[in-house]
């Protein structure tokens, strides 16, 4: 479970995020959705401790993220960025071994490298484990980073916008990766999302965010109301009901 | 896996380093092979270079009383160039990955700047005696000392509390380091022409310069120092993912970068102390050894960053002294090379 009490940022006097309260229950995918500005990323960054809060407390599994022991943490809870650039040339397979980085600090064993071929398999990167990251697609980059945070083997996993540049089909088959893996192996994800309809479509919860402040949360069908959404986006969005549950019509 | 998985097998198999499933530094065994190739011709080079230095066209001969004396004397340049080799291509590399920029050198932080600005400093308020006086351990130390000082002012300051940021404290060392050099430059435009003469000397790095007086504290210090950044090669690696994904991964990343710039201060003070700046050096041997060692593990850019600092350095003088017969300052030549080579391999490249 993610609980966050009273957190608060400040960027300046303008722009304030929080004060959020709201508890994150375990398994499935929680998906985070707003309009620009609304405080999703910062919220994602707090949680994952890469952003220090100015007031309140998170805890994540009951340890509280700014003062737990980073080491700790990162065998709990892992986030991914959406802009991920590195100096270094990395084939898909190094760049995964590093998600063992908490357990083997650098050493890889057996089981670690059992592992790493476990996720890279899972997201159908085999055939190009060997490749650099700048020679593969901008989908086939993105699923190794997610290779890379799954290795970690935390219950937690937060994603920013990991669809960000894809294409349909990109998108689609990578929430279906992460949907699977969160089936597969019980874990939590918490996701910046974009797209009302794919939170609707592969999210247990949603989560809706509008000037700094949780508007919603609650499951699919409970957020997917078209007053509710109009209000949360400023703009007029009707719900009908596809063959694969609601869609956001707008 | 699924079927479709196995007609990539046999295109694996082809490539004997592919086809085992386990993670290594490097790509395949065949970059691999290069790797320790390129390192043991590198290392043999600096290694015969050295030797040549030490034994080539001595004036005595090999039986005389005094053949062990001259070869000592030679040592002493050996031993700086190893320090300067060591020191220049480890606080280098190490830099460029914790400020994860490949264009950018320790140099930066304003230590040669600094150095410029005490010769000059010296020789200007106080004159050519207190100059050549201004040496022996004491003097050496507390240079070293103020460039640490220099160094841990600028980190404490800019790195910790409420700034916080690598950038910003980049840009002020730069601002500082300028504002230094145009400080000894006004300086040295005043001076005698024979105390410019005395002063430039030292102001162009040598191994020449160096003093053997200093070695028995300036050698442990190197040898600490490099020796606990290759043990922290495995953060290194993840520090060069930069700070975000370090901090995932459990990295405590402010920590981290402060203890690897305060060795790279240490390492990068004592160099220029010892022989003088030689700011392009580092940048080329860093350079350099990307392109030899592809790889993300510090464990193997160190080594090879060193083996081909000490190539350079060696086959340089080596070239200059007894093939050219000229005298020409080192450094200066080390850097026109460099900038040459350096656009080569960038041009072939076209990648840093």
């Amino acid at each position: 479970m993610i609980k966050i009490r009273n957190a608060r940022k400040w960027y300046g006097e303008e722009v304030k995020i929080g004060p959020l309260n709201i508890e994150i229950p375990k398994a499935g995918i929680t998906a985070l959705i707003g309009p620009n500005g609304a405080g999703k990323s910062t919220t994602l960054l707090m949680i994952g401790r890469l952003l220090n809060m100015d007031e309140g407390q998170i805890t994540v599994a009951n340890l509280d993220v700014s003062s737990t022991k980073s080491a700790d943490l990162a065998k709990i809870l892992t986030i991914l960025r959406q802009e991920n650039h590195f100096v270094t040339r990395l084939t898909v397979r190094q760049l995964a071994g590093f998600g063992r980085f908490p357990y083997s600090k650098g050493r890889l064993t057996k089981e670690d490298e059992r592992i790493i071929s476990k996720y890279i398999d899972f997201l159908e990167l085999t055939d190009l484990e060997h490749r650099f990251l700048d020679e593969l697609s901008g989908g086939q980059r993105q699923r190794a980073y997610v290779a890379m945070v799954l290795c970690q083997e935390t219950e937690y996993v937060l994603l920013d916008e990991p669809l960000n540049n894809l294409d349909i089909a990109r998108s689609v088959q990578m929430m279906e990766h992460l949907k699977q893996a969160a089936r597969e192996f019980g874990k939590t994800f918490v996701i910046v999302l974009h797209d009302i309809n794919f939170a609707a479509k592969y999210a247990d919860r949603i989560c809706a965010m509008k000037n700094g402040q949780i508007a919603a949360f609650g499951t699919v069908e409970e957020i997917m109301k078209p007053e509710l959404l109009s209000d949360i986006f400023e703009t007029k969005i009707d719900i009908i009901e596809g063959p694969h549950g609601p869609i956001a019509v707008y | 896996m699924s079927t479709t998985d196995s007609p990539t097998i046999p295109t694996n198999a082809a490539d004997p380093g592919l086809r085992t499933r386990s993670t290594s530094a490097f790509r395949s065994r065949k970059d691999q092979v290069r790797y320790w190739i390129l390192l043991t011709t590198l290392l043999g080079l600096g290694l015969a270079a050295a030797l040549g230095l030490l034994l080539y066209n001595n004036p005595v001969p090999v039986d005389s009383p005094s053949f062990i004396p001259v070869v000592q004397r030679r040592m002493v340049a050996i031993i700086a160039m190893f320090i300067a080799a060591l020191c220049h291509s480890v606080a280098t590399v190490a830099f460029q990955s914790v400020t994860g920029n490949r264009i950018i050198t320790p140099s930066l932080l304003g230590y040669e700047a600094l150095y410029s600005f005490i010769q000059t400093g010296i020789m200007f308020f106080l004159g050519a005696t207190a100059l050549v006086s201004f040496s022996g351990s004491s003097a050496f130390f507390l240079q070293v000392a103020l460039m640490i000082v220099l160094s841990l002012i600028l980190f404490g300051w800019l790195l910790s509390g409420k700034y916080g940021n690598l950038h910003l404290m980049l840009l002020v060392g730069i601002i500082i380091g300028t504002g230094l050099n145009s400080l000894s430059g006004f300086m040295r435009r005043m001076l005698a022409p024979s105390e410019f003469d005395l002063l430039q000397s030292r102001l162009i790095g040598s191994v020449t310069n160096a003093d053997a007086e200093y070695f028995p504290l300036v050698i442990p210090i190197v040898i600490v120092t490099t020796l606990g950044m290759y043990l922290l090669s495995r953060r290194l690696n993840i520090l060069s993912l930069g700070k975000d994904v370090a901090t995932t991964f459990g990295v405590h990343y402010q920590r981290n970068l402060i203890l690897i710039l305060v060795m790279i201060a240490v390492l990068m003070a004592v160099t220029t102390s010892l022989i003088g700046p030689l700011t392009f050096f580092g940048f080329l041997v860093a350079m350099l050894s990307y392109q030899a060692a592809p790889t993300f593990d510090h464990k193997y850019l160190f080594s090879m960053a060193f083996a081909i600092g000490f190539a350079i350095l060696t086959t340089a003088y080596f070239v200059l002294y007894h093939i050219l017969n000229s005298q020409t300052v080192v450094s200066v030549v080390i850097e026109l090379f460099g900038g040459l080579i350096f656009l080569i391999v960038i041009l072939r490249k076209r990648s840093l």
